[in-house]
């Protein structure tokens, strides 16, 4: 039977961050299990930025992200597993591993601790009663993040969001990008759960509706999606009759919530908490099944990756010790703090050529900004001098920075991630769409690789955001 | 020339064409979708009724108590989940248990063994969950369930394997008298047979009305279903019915033979006869009526929803009301209606195949082959096989050790072989029904990409080619459409 000191369970961010804390508290033989054919987890196929500006101090895409820790996992020549399934996972004074892959078939480990980070997974159509067919072209916004952004593949033309998290924002920007109309995002809720910047640049820069206090009532399409039902809700959320208004679509894409992957930590016993679906753990991140810890997705879910990073190397940190000097005493459960969540309330008739909602911090004025008629800018909403700097530059002179992918030839994928160097003006996205588009580069590729010289002629370059292997 | 053709592969004509394979016959099936099991057959509560519900004499009754004492050694012989859990019909006011021992009654007149009456204490004891109002049951122990797909698909791959053959995509669109038989007309095709088996589920009454002057009338009766995740799939063991109350039909709460809960059916004539939507009203009246049955409906757990269509007859002047319609038409020689098959008629189906068998070889005669082959084998479950079983399987092909779909535990190495076998899986549909690849809690959320994939490299074409069941249920588009980069 294999061993191993330390056996991680899922090879994200979390999984990658707690093998290094771990390496660095003396634990040496690490093992990662990752179902995947790349490190990385759910990081892949975020391949928008906003990610590592606590960790790094900077604006990364998720691949860039990943990459650092993928770097650093191997710099410390951490051993890792891909293509390898985790179905079962035992604690205890010896902890044992069931694993699944093509090469070793089923096969066990043994381990002095596991840690767990399996990430989470979204809720389906089914968890949310929506009634109606059952056609093809319902999707979870992750399933067709990973169709767009791994795959290369686009899932639908005529696209309808439900759910306003930034999952649901960016993937509405992401069907933009490539060419579909999202004709409306739908939240249920009276406020977006998603950040005030994903709303401006995500729907407000492309003419996208949101449509607050409002759901998918029925799916209509027997073979594939046709249409769908939007109905106003009240205030118990139940949808009012009379509201009911048909939105012709081929595609629905599901962006309402993620739920912790915790089948394992069920499987092996653990206590789970009801409030954030995770397992019930101490301070030192330890289950109540001993031997096993858990960070990341799994043990809650997070918005910020930063996060993620920072409570692995907690679990990684008490994983070594408990390894090294012992079992201690369980203790108190603690519940992770888990930050608030944000609630971006609109006005629902808002002009968004004139009505700006400030990005320069979370307050997010909404800034009235009119160009008067000497050509001059009156401003009015903003509560300090960021929101004016910030609508002068929105109004006179807006820039963006562009995510997307180019397909690659002879790698191990078909498209690498790729982003704008630095931003461009806003007015030059389609055109830096359509060269993006077009290009074509061949593996191998590495993070920072120029693949698009002087862009749409801004003179800012396309670099890749992620690696590509010759296959 | 054929000699049978078969109309519609659901359980009602496998069954047939499986049961026809025995004999040295020309037999072919005509299936309008994609795969077979596409119709009612594919949306129903997998239950093997013991048999106490259709009156004494009529041919529902025979068939369903012949069909239910077959099924198990069925299941064995052709490999599909089955499991004898028995039933229990919940009464839930105490001046109303009369109705349990007129259930008993009938159900022994028609030869149902062992059923008997529970006090609330018995009750308990089998059902600790069962809801606080239940003061009485009638237990019926042969009562079992099945998996519905894995039933119909078991037959027809027997019978593939027997020499029937199958055309999908032929929607049968007219019916004419021919010197000998009759000529089938589908859209690519005509074909020539001496007889042919009306076995079109809610569509039974069109294809009867082709040939025959007595005409019937269908209009499907929907029945809605709400399906909750393994985890409380152990919250009952036995099949929950209702004694029909004021109120209307009973819900049902049952575990499936792969051990998720099932509730439902409503029950609503519609006038459409794809008209398989659910509706808010209709998961409502589940979640309300089945709480009667267990003390909590757990409804944060439902994976899906999905809904069946019942051939309900409302027109025809033959037969009994109520029964299946099952012969030659008055006035057709050759053409053998399958028609009314309503519940139960999945628990008939290995009985309904050997009666009109029987009816066909009358008009036939036809020799027994010597070479039938009676079993056949299911696809290896990955996720209930044993750990030797498992070390076996991977070392045949690595394929089996890459698990596809995470929830059910599926390999890429039984993904290919659903698609590899006789009859095999042309969609994804067809492979989630073979395997249970996407039947999960995320509903195929993580192996949906994956298993189109699959799909496109084992029948070589493009992935925006590969369907979830009918020829517009596309997932992406094609690279001229600017779906691929
Ligand atoms: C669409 C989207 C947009 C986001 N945007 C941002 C953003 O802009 N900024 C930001 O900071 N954060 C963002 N996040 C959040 C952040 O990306 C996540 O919180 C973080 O990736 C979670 O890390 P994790 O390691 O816990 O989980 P994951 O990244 O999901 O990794 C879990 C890994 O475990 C593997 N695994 C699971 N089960 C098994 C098993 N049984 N056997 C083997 N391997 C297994 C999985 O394959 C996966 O690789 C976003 C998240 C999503 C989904
Ligand atoms: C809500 C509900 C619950 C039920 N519960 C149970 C139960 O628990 N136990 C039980 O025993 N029974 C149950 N039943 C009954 C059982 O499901 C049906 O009796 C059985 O599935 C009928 O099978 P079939 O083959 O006759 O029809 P179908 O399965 O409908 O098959 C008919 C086939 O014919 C095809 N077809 C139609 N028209 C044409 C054409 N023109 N050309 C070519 N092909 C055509 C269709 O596509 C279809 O595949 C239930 C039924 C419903 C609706």
């Amino acid at each position: 039977m294999k061993t191993a000191d330390l056996v991680i369970v899922g090879g994200g961010p979390a999984g990658m961050a707690a093998a290094l804390a771990a390496y660095h508290k003396g634990v040496k033989d690490i093992l990662i299990l990752e179902r995947d054919r790349e490190l990385g987890g759910i990081l892949n196929q975020c391949i928008h930025n906003g990610f590592g500006l606590h960790r790094f101090q900077e604006e990364l895409t998720g691949p860039e992200y990943a990459v650092r820790y993928m770097d650093l996992v191997q710099e410390k020549n951490i051993s890792h597993m891909l293509n390898t399934m985790v179905v079962d996972v035992q604690g205890g004074e010896f902890c044992l591993i069931t694993a699944m892959n093509k090469e070793q078939g089923m096969f066990q480990i043994k381990a002095n601790a596991i840690i767990l980070a399996m990430g989470c997974r979204e809720r389906s159509r089914g968890a949310m009663n929506i009634p109606g067919y059952r056609p093809a072209g319902i999707y979870s916004a992750g399933t067709a993040q990973r169709y767009v952004n791994i795959e290369g593949r686009m899932p639908g033309k005529e696209v309808v969001i439900l759910g306003s998290g930034d999952i649901g924002l960016i993937m509405a920007r992401r069907m933009t990008l490539q060419g579909a109309k999202v004709r409306l995002v739908a939240e249920i809720m009276p406020y977006s759960g998603g950040l005030k910047r994903n709303i401006v640049q995500c729907l407000d820069d492309f003419g996208i509706p949101l449509k607050l206090s409002h759901t998918v009532t029925e799916i209509h399409g027997k073979d594939r999606v046709e249409g769908v039902t939007v109905s106003r809700v009240d205030e118990r959320l139940s949808p009012v009759p009379g509201t009911e208004q048909f939105v012709k679509c081929d595609t629905l894409l599901l962006s309402c919530g993620l739920i912790p992957e915790n089948e394992l930590s069920l499987g092996a016993g653990a206590l789970m908490d009801e409030v954030t679906q995770g397992p019930v753990v101490n301070e030192r991140l330890e289950t109540t099944v001993p031997g096993i810890f858990a960070c990341g997705n799994v043990l809650h879910v997070h918005d910020l990756v930063d996060n993620v990073s920072k409570e692995a190397e907690t679990a990684g940190a008490f994983a070594a010790e408990y390894i090294l000097h012992g079992e201690k005493e369980w203790g108190e459960a603690v519940r992770p703090k888990i930050p608030a969540k944000t609630k971006c309330t609109l006005p629902e008739d808002r002009d968004t050529g004139s009505q700006l909602i400030c990005i320069g911090c979370p307050v997010g004025c909404l800034i009235t900004a009119q160009r008067k008629e000497d050509g001059s800018l009156a401003i009015s909403g903003n509560t300090c001098g960021k929101g004016e700097a910030y609508a002068r530059s929105e109004m006179t002179a807006p820039v963006r920075t562009i995510t997307s992918m180019i397909r690659v030839e002879g790698g191990t994928g078909r498209v690498v991630p790729v982003k704008t160097k630095s931003e461009i003006p806003k007015g030059k996205i389609a055109e830096c769409m359509r060269e993006i588009k077009k290009a074509v580069v061949k593996a191998p590729v590495s993070v920072g690789d120029v693949l698009i010289e002087n862009v749409a002629g801004t003179s800012v370059s396309v670099v890749a955001t992620g690696n590509m292997r010759v296959f | 020339m054929y000699d049978v053709i078969i109309i519609g592969a659901g359980v009602s004509g496998c069954a047939i064409a499986r049961e026809l394979s025995r004999f040295q016959l020309k037999i072919l099936v005509l299936e309008k979708e994609l795969d077979v099991c596409e119709g009612t057959s594919k949306a129903n509560s997998g239950i093997v009724h013991a048999g106490y519900d259709a009156g004494p004499g009529t041919l529902k009754a025979r068939l369903n108590v012949e069909g239910s004492r077959k099924m198990e050694t069925l299941s064995k012989e052709l490999d599909f989940p089955y499991q004898r859990n028995g039933s229990l019909v919940l009464c839930f006011d105490p001046k109303e248990k009369d109705k349990l021992w007129e259930l008993k009654e009938r159900g022994e007149a028609n030869g149902v063994e062992g059923i008997c009456i529970l006090d609330r204490q018995k009750l308990l004891e089998l059902e600790p969950n069962v809801g606080d109002a239940a003061v009485a049951a009638l237990y019926a122990p042969t009562g079992a369930i099945v998996c519905p797909f894995g039933l119909t698909i078991a037959l027809a791959e027997n019978a593939a394997e027997n020499g029937v053959e199958f055309v999908f995509g032929a929607k049968v669109q007219g019916l004419e008298k021919a010197q000998e038989g009759y000529l089938v007309h589908t859209p690519k095709q005509d074909y020539e047979t001496k007889v042919v088996v009306n076995a079109a589920g809610v569509y039974a009454d069109e294809i009867h009305n082709m040939v025959s002057g007595i005409k019937m009338k269908i209009i499907p009766r929907r029945g809605e279903y709400l399906l909750y995740d393994k985890n409380v799939g152990s919250m009952v063991s036995h099949t929950l019915f209702q004694l029909p109350t004021a109120l209307g039909k009973g819900i049902l709460v049952t575990p499936t033979v792969h051990g998720n809960l099932l509730t439902g059916p409503t029950a609503q004539d519609v006038p459409g006869k794809e008209e398989t939507d659910t509706s808010r009203e209709g998961m409502e009246r589940i979640t309300e009526r089945a709480a009667l049955s267990v003390k909590e409906v757990p409804g944060r757990q439902v994976i899906t929803s999905f809904a069946g269509l019942r051939a309900h007859i409302t027109e025809f002047s033959e037969g009994e009301a109520g029964d299946f319609v099952i012969g030659e038409a008055a006035d057709a020689a050759g053409f053998i209606d399958v028609a009314g098959i309503e519940s139960p008629g999945l628990s008939c189906a290995p009985a309904t195949g050997e009666y009109v068998a029987g009816l066909v070889k009358k008009l036939l005669e036809p020799l027994e082959k010597e070479n039938f082959i009676g079993t056949r084998k299911g696809i290896p479950s990955m996720a209930l096989a044993s750990d030797e079983e498992r070390h076996r399987l991977i070392k045949e092909n690595p394929a089996y050790g890459n698990v596809v779909c995470r929830c059910e535990t599926v390999t890429e190495g039984e993904i290919l072989d659903a698609i590899r076998r006789p009859l095999g899986a042309r969609t994804t549909d067809g492979v989630k029904r073979r395997t249970r690849a996407g039947m999960g809690r995320c509903q195929a959320g993580f192996c949906n990409p994956r298993v189109v994939e699959i799909l496109a490299r084992e029948l070589q074409v493009e992935e925006s080619q590969i369907r979830k069941s009918g020829e517009d249920a596309w997932y992406i588009l094609s690279p001229e459409e600017g779906g691929s980069l």
